[in-house]
């Protein structure tokens, strides 16, 4: 499996924030996107993930499903969990097993056995019958990852997943990841603290240089 | 199929979950329709004679304040960025989520408007055409509101902004749905060609507005 992105170019309003970006990540291979705040980490992740329109080139997944968007294929952590504030933790990950998986015929039994491998992995069990608005941000951030060990897609966009973790949370999420990469998948991190992980590539962007003139 | 299912259950668990949103939007049209005719005088006639048109508008209203509902809580905690990644399209998103607020939010406040109609002297033989009337139309109003809300949702304090872009969008519903009672109360006529109208702009709206939110959601998710 192979994420190509070619001559890749987006913009936010008029400013353009990266253009002509092109590379590509094998299966196997995790990438850190480094750079300073505003040198467009984010923007890329969220234009991988298909939320911001491409201004131009492509994005797409070699040897993924073939009808399937790329967006379809990406779990995308962003600086929101995700999660509702009413549900229990345990409806929340129900929610996101039907919602995410739902194309897949998973039988229950599947099903239940894949949401506790996440509830032991983040350690989440015991809040099982917890409502999620009742945890602290640490909590509902391993409630928010849990999501990435429940469903399986092939491409991970991770963006500052280590926000609000504690020591040992960032240990267990560098491990899944590793898990990830290693199971012949591709991760994407942006991030400021070191994970504790080995990526195999890292791509630097730099603060935008073009700002088009409009009104010159 | 069953995703679709899937996520309005869940809108509906959480409207209950969350509860106040049902309970305040029935409270506010209870509060409405009962201030009106303590400002009117106790004119049992001219009560009888507005208050279809009353029960109508304060509906309406109503409804306009849960619509922001809609979208706003999961675009905030970034549920909706998780739900774009799903294999379901976000025009089937929208459409889920319309008929959730109209299930939590239309069926109660049909249901709810003859009990109101007393305090305005509705008459007896009204009370039927009211809820058959007020079930056709608001699925217009969930589908439409849904278009405002999606559109509104990355402003501070959209609520205004919502109420003028989708309250004049609701006037055709009013319309036909007030000309349907007046065919049946007030005669001459019958009451099946504005009542086919009325039931026309709710399906028209179920299938198009869910295309419209949906390109105002992708708009906001950049």
């Amino acid at each position: 499996m192979r994420l190509i992105i070619d001559e890749l170019a987006v913009k936010r309003g008029l400013r353009t924030i990266i253009s002509g970006l092109s590379f590509h990540i094998e299966s196997k291979e995790g990438l850190l996107l480094t750079g300073p705040n505003g040198s467009g980490k984010t923007t890329l992740l969220r234009a991988l993930a298909g939320f911001i329109e491409h201004d131009a080139g492509t994005v797409r997944l070699e040897g993924g499903a073939d009808e399937a968007e790329v967006g379809e294929q990406c779990h995308y952590v962003g600086h929101k969990n995700g999660i509702k504030h009413g549900f229990t933790v345990a409806e929340n990950l129900d929610f996101w097993l039907d919602y995410l998986g739902g194309a897949e015929d998973d039988t229950g039994q599947g099903k239940r056995s894949c949401r506790d491998t996440a509830l032991e992995t983040f350690e989440l069990t015991n809040l099982l019958d917890i409502p999620a608005g009742m945890l602290s941000a640490g909590q509902k951030r391993r409630l928010g990852l849990a999501r990435l060990v429940m469903v399986k897609r092939p491409v991970w966009l991770l963006d500052e997943p280590s926000v609000s973790l504690d020591v040992h949370s960032v240990k267990i999420l560098a491990g899944v990841v590793e898990e990830h990469i290693r199971g012949g998948g591709i991760a994407m991190a942006a991030t400021h603290i070191p994970l504790g992980l080995e990526f195999n590539r890292t791509l630097q962007l730099g603060i935008a240089q073009e700002t088009e003139e409009v009104f010159g | 199929m069953k995703m679709f299912l899937g996520l309005v259950m869940r809108d509906i668990r959480l409207a209950m979950r969350e509860g106040g949103s049902i309970s305040t939007v029935l409270g506010f049209y209870l509060i409405v329709v009962a201030i009106l005719p303590l400002g009117l005088g106790p004119d049992l006639n001219l009560l009888a004679k507005i208050a279809p048109g009353v029960l109508w508008v304060a509906m309406l209203l109503s409804a306009l304040l849960s619509v922001d509902r809609i979208f706003y809580n999961d675009h905030e905690d970034g549920t909706l960025e998780v739900i774009a990644l799903g294999a379901m399209p976000l025009e089937l998103v929208a459409a889920a989520k319309s008929i959730a607020h109209w299930i939590t939010t239309g069926i109660p406040l049909a249901l709810v408007a003859p009990v109101l109609g007393f305090l305005l002297n509705l008459q007896p033989e009204a009370v039927w055409v009211l809820v058959v009337t007020m079930l056709a139309g608001t699925p217009a109003v969930s589908f439409l509101g849904a278009v405002g809300a999606a559109l509104t949702l990355g402003l501070n304090r959209g609520g205004l902004l919502l109420s003028l872009l989708i309250l004049p969008l609701y006037i055709p519903v009013l319309i036909f749905g007030i000309a349907t009672m007046n065919a049946v109360l007030v005669g001459p006529g019958s009451f099946v060609q504005p009542f086919a109208i009325l039931c026309a702009i709710s399906l028209v709206t179920i299938i198009l507005s869910p295309i419209a939110s949906a390109a105002a959601l992708r708009m906001n998710l950049q």
